[in-house]
C-alpha cells in the first residue's frame, strides 16, 4: 500500500528533512514548524511566511511525499506529478489545476532562490486528493498527519472549581482509555498514535492543572496539595471519549454530619472508572401542585423536597458523587422536564422521591417502584436489542448507532431500574417501615423517558396519621435519606460488577 | 366471564313473556346483535317498574385502601357494547359500596365513552378524576385500573382502555400514572377479599 511505502520513505529521509530544515532557517521569515505525525514517528516540517501567507517547501514535500516537480521554464509552469497524476500551477496565479480541476489557493507559487513554495493549502487542497496515503493538515495544532493513523484532538476544561473541583478531557475521535492514579496526579493513557493536545490548562480548586503527561499519549491532571480523592471515568457518546474527573476534599475537611447509623463501610473512593458519578434526585410535586396533603396539613411536595436535601448532602460529602435536584425549590417542574434534566446530565441513576396517599387511613409503609413495560414498551425493547442502524460518518465509514424513541427511554434499562428497586427495599428496610407488597412495578410517567437506571420510592402515607407525623419530622426524613444512600452505595457495587466495558 | 341473569320484572307480566326475554337477552350475548323489537314492544303494554338489568363486575377499593376488589352489581342492560359501556361505567363512578372504599374522586362523571374498531375503548371523564384526586401512586393506580378493569371485565369485545380528561388525552391523573397509551387490564391489582 501506498502507505507502507510513505512510511517507509519517511525514515530514510528524516536526516535530509533535518538538514534543509536548518538550511532553509534562513528564508524569509521563518514560522515555528509544524509537526508532520507518522506510523515512525513526529518530525518538524519548516514552513515560511511570505506576505502573511503560510508556505512550505515543494521540494520538502516531494521528498515526503514521493512525488517529482518539473518547471516548464520557458512557459513559467509548474507540474507535479505523482504516479501519472499531475497538478499544474502557474507562478502567479493563486489556484492549481488537480487532475484538470482548478482548485483555488490562497497564494501563488513563489520562487525562493533554487526553490519553489507554496501554499499550506496546497497539501490538503491539491496533494491530499491525489495521493494514495491519507494526509490530514490540521492547521491549529500545526499538525500534519500522515498515513493510517489516528491522533484524536484532546481537549480539557475545568467545570467547577467546588470542591469537589470537577474536570472533563474529550477525545475526539474516540479512543480507548486507560486511568491510574498516582500520588499527586491522574494519569489518562490515550490508545492512539498520537495527541493533538490543546495547550494545558489552568488549575481551579483543587486542580493545579491539566497538560500533556510525561509519557506519550498521556494527559496528566496535576492536584493540589489539598485534594483527597481524585476519581475519573471515561464514558463515549457520539464518537467522543470524555474523562470526567472528580476532585475531592480529604474526608475530614467534607464535614460530613454524624450519621445515626453507618451501614456497611463505603469502599474507598479513588477506584478508577467510577461507575456511578451523576444522580438525579427528583423531589416529587412543587409549586402549585402540593401533591398529597395529609390531615395535618403535610404537604407532599415539602417532604420530597426536604429529604431529597438531605440525601444530596449525604452523598455529596461522603461519596463524591454530584447530586442534581430536578428542582431545588418550591416550584412546578413538569414531568418531561424532570426527565430532561437527568438525560442531558448523563446521570447514572434517578431516584424521584415521593409521599403515598391511600383510600384508607390504615395503610402504612414505604414502598419501592420501578417501571412495567406495556406491550408497546416490551416490544420497544424486543427492537431496541435487536435493532441498530448503521449511519455513513464523515470519510466513508459507517458507525452503528441504536434506535429508541425518546419517550421510552427507561427500556434499555429495567433489569439494572428492577436491582436499583430491589436495594431501595432492603436499605429502607432497616430503617423505615415498609408497605405490606413494598417493592411493585407500575406504568409511572416520570420514569418511562429517564436513559438510566431508575425507580420511584413513596415514601410512607400521608393519608395515615401516624406517618403524617413521621414524614413531618427531622429523624424519620434523616432515616429515609439514610436508607436511600445505603442503596446508593449496594447499588454502585451492583454496577461496578454488572459493569459493560 | 359475565354472569348475565336476565330479570323481566313482573307487574303482572306471564312466563312466556320472562323467557322470551331471557333468550333474546343470551342471544345478544353470544352473538353481540342488538335486541330484537319485539319484547321491548311488549313492555310499554305493561309498564315495568324496573329496567332489565345485567350483572356487571365493578373495581371497589378493598377496606384497607390496599387492593381492588371486584364486586357484583346490578346494571341496566343496554342496548350493545358502547351503550352498555356507559351504563357500567355510570355505576362503576358512584360512591362504592360498603366494606369497600372509593377509589375515584367524588363528583366525576362520565362525559363520553366510545369504542374504536382496533378494540380501543375511550372513557373520557370529567375534570374531577384529575383535579379533586388526592394524589399518590397508589391511589392513583387503584383509580385508573378502578376504570380500566370496569370496562375490560365487562365488554369482551375491548382489548385497551384509554382514559380521557375533558375530552383530552392527559399525562397522568395526578402525576404518577402514565396514562398517555391505551391500557390493558391489571388484575396484580385485585384481590378476591374485601
Amino acid at each position: 500500500m501506498g502507505a507502507v511505502r510513505g512510511t517507509a520513505s519517511f525514515a530514510s529521509i528524516s536526516l535530509v528533512l533535518l538538514l534543509m530544515a536548518l538550511l532553509h532557517a534562513q528564508g524569509t521569515a521563518p514560522a515555528a514548524p509544524l509537526t508532520l505525525v507518522s506510523r515512525d514517528g513526529r518530525r518538524p516540517l519548516a514552513t515560511t511566511i511570505v506576505n502573511g501567507q503560510e508556505l512550505v517547501a515543494l521540494e520538502d514535500l516531494a521528498a515526503l511525499f514521493l512525488f517529482d516537480v518539473r518547471e516548464d521554464t520557458l512557459a513559467g509552469g509548474l507540474t507535479v506529478v505523482y504516479r501519472g497524476q499531475s497538478i499544474v500551477m502557474s507562478p502567479g496565479q493563486p489556484m492549481a489545476l488537480v487532475r484538470g480541476r482548478v482548485v483555488p489557493l490562497p497564494a501563488a507559487p513563489v520562487r525562493s532562490g533554487a526553490r519553489w513554495l507554496v501554499p499550506l493549502d496546497f497539501i490538503s487542497r491539491a496533494l491530499a486528493p491525489i495521493h494514495d496515503t491519507r494526509i490530514e493538515l490540521r492547521r491549529e495544532s500545526r499538525l500534519l498527519l500522515v498515513g493510517d493513523i489516528r491522533v484524536p484532538r484532546v481537549t480539557a476544561r475545568i467545570d467547577a472549581p467546588g470542591p469537589p473541583t470537577r474536570a472533563t478531557i474529550e477525545v475526539a475521535p474516540a479512543a480507548p482509555v486507560t486511568i491510574t492514579t498516582e500520588a499527586g496526579r491522574l494519569i489518562a493513557r490515550i490508545d492512539a498514535d498520537g495527541l493533538d493536545l490543546s495547550g494545558p490548562i489552568e488549575g481551579a480548586g483543587l486542580i493545579e492543572g491539566i497538560r500533556a503527561g510525561e509519557q506519550p499519549r498521556t494527559v496528566a491532571v496535576l492536584l493540589t496539595a489539598r485534594a483527597g480523592a481524585a476519581m475519573a471515568v471515561a464514558g463515549e457518546t457520539g464518537g467522543v471519549t470524555r474523562i470526567t474527573v472528580e476532585v475531592t476534599a480529604p474526608a475530614a475537611d467534607a464535614a460530613a454530619p454524624a450519621p445515626p447509623r453507618e451501614p456497611a463501610p463505603p469502599p474507598p473512593a479513588p477506584a478508577t472508572r467510577p461507575p456511578l458519578q451523576t444522580i438525579v434526585l427528583d423531589p416529587g410535586h412543587g409549586g402549585d401542585d402540593a401533591g398529597v396533603r395529609g390531615a395535618r396539613g403535610t404537604a407532599e411536595k415539602d417532604v420530597t423536597l426536604a429529604v431529597a436535601r438531605r440525601v444530596r448532602t449525604l452523598i455529596e460529602t461522603r461519596l463524591g458523587v454530584r447530586v442534581i435536584l430536578t428542582r431545588g425549590d418550591d416550584r412546578a417542574v413538569g414531568l418531561d422536564e424532570r426527565a430532561a434534566i437527568a438525560n442531558n446530565s448523563k446521570a447514572d441513576l434517578f431516584l424521584s422521591l415521593h409521599a403515598n396517599a391511600a383510600p384508607s387511613a390504615d395503610l402504612a409503609g414505604a414502598e419501592v417502584f420501578h417501571l412495567r413495560l406495556d406491550r408497546e414498551g416490551e416490544d420497544a425493547r424486543r427492537a431496541a436489542e435487536s435493532e441498530a442502524v448503521a449511519l455513513p460518518v464523515l470519510g466513508g465509514a459507517t458507525r452503528t448507532i441504536d434506535v429508541m424513541r425518546w419517550d421510552l427511554a427507561q427500556v434499555r434499562h429495567v433489569d439494572a431500574s428492577a436491582a436499583l428497586a430491589a436495594v431501595l427495599d432492603e436499605q429502607l428496610r432497616a430503617q423505615v417501615p415498609m408497605g405490606s407488597q413494598a417493592l411493585r412495578q407500575a406504568p409511572l410517567r416520570v420514569l418511562t423517558s429517564v436513559n438510566m437506571p431508575a425507580a420511584l420510592v413513596e415514601m410512607g402515607y400521608l393519608t395515615n396519621e401516624d406517618q403524617e407525623r413521621q414524614l413531618g419530622s427531622e429523624a424519620f426524613q434523616s432515616s429515609l435519606a439514610q436508607g436511600i444512600y445505603n442503596a446508593v452505595l449496594r447499588f454502585r457495587l451492583y454496577l461496578e460488577e454488572h459493569r459493560v466495558s | 366471564m359475565i354472569a348475565r341473569r336476565a330479570l323481566a320484572i313482573a307487574g303482572g307480566v306471564v312466563l312466556l313473556a320472562l323467557l322470551a326475554w331471557a333468550v333474546n337477552a343470551g342471544l345478544e350475548r353470544l352473538a353481540g346483535v342488538e335486541p330484537a323489537a319485539a319484547p321491548r314492544a311488549a313492555e310499554p303494554a305493561a309498564p315495568p317498574p324496573g329496567v332489565p338489568r345485567i350483572t356487571a363486575t365493578l373495581f371497589y377499593g378493598s377496606a384497607d385502601g390496599q387492593a381492588l376488589v371486584p364486586v357484583r352489581r346490578e346494571v341496566a342492560l343496554a342496548e350493545g357494547v358502547v351503550p352498555q359501556g356507559r351504563e357500567i361505567l355510570a355505576v362503576q363512578l358512584q360512591g362504592a359500596p360498603e366494606p369497600h372504599v372509593p377509589v375515584i374522586p367524588p363528583g366525576t362523571s362520565l362525559r363520553a365513552f366510545y369504542v374504536t374498531d382496533r378494540g380501543d375503548a375511550f372513557v373520557d371523564l370529567s375534570s374531577e378524576i384529575s383535579a379533586q384526586h388526592p394524589g399518590g401512586s397508589s391511589t392513583e393506580l387503584l383509580t385508573v385500573y378502578a376504570v380500566v378493569n370496569a370496562v375490560l371485565a365487562n365488554l369482551p369485545t375491548v382489548r385497551r382502555v384509554q382514559i380521557l380528561v375533558e375530552g383530552r388525552e392527559a399525562d397522568t391523573l395526578a402525576g404518577h400514572v402514565d396514562i398517555r397509551r391505551p391500557l390493558e387490564r391489571d388484575m396484580s391489582l385485585v384481590r378476591e377479599s374485601p
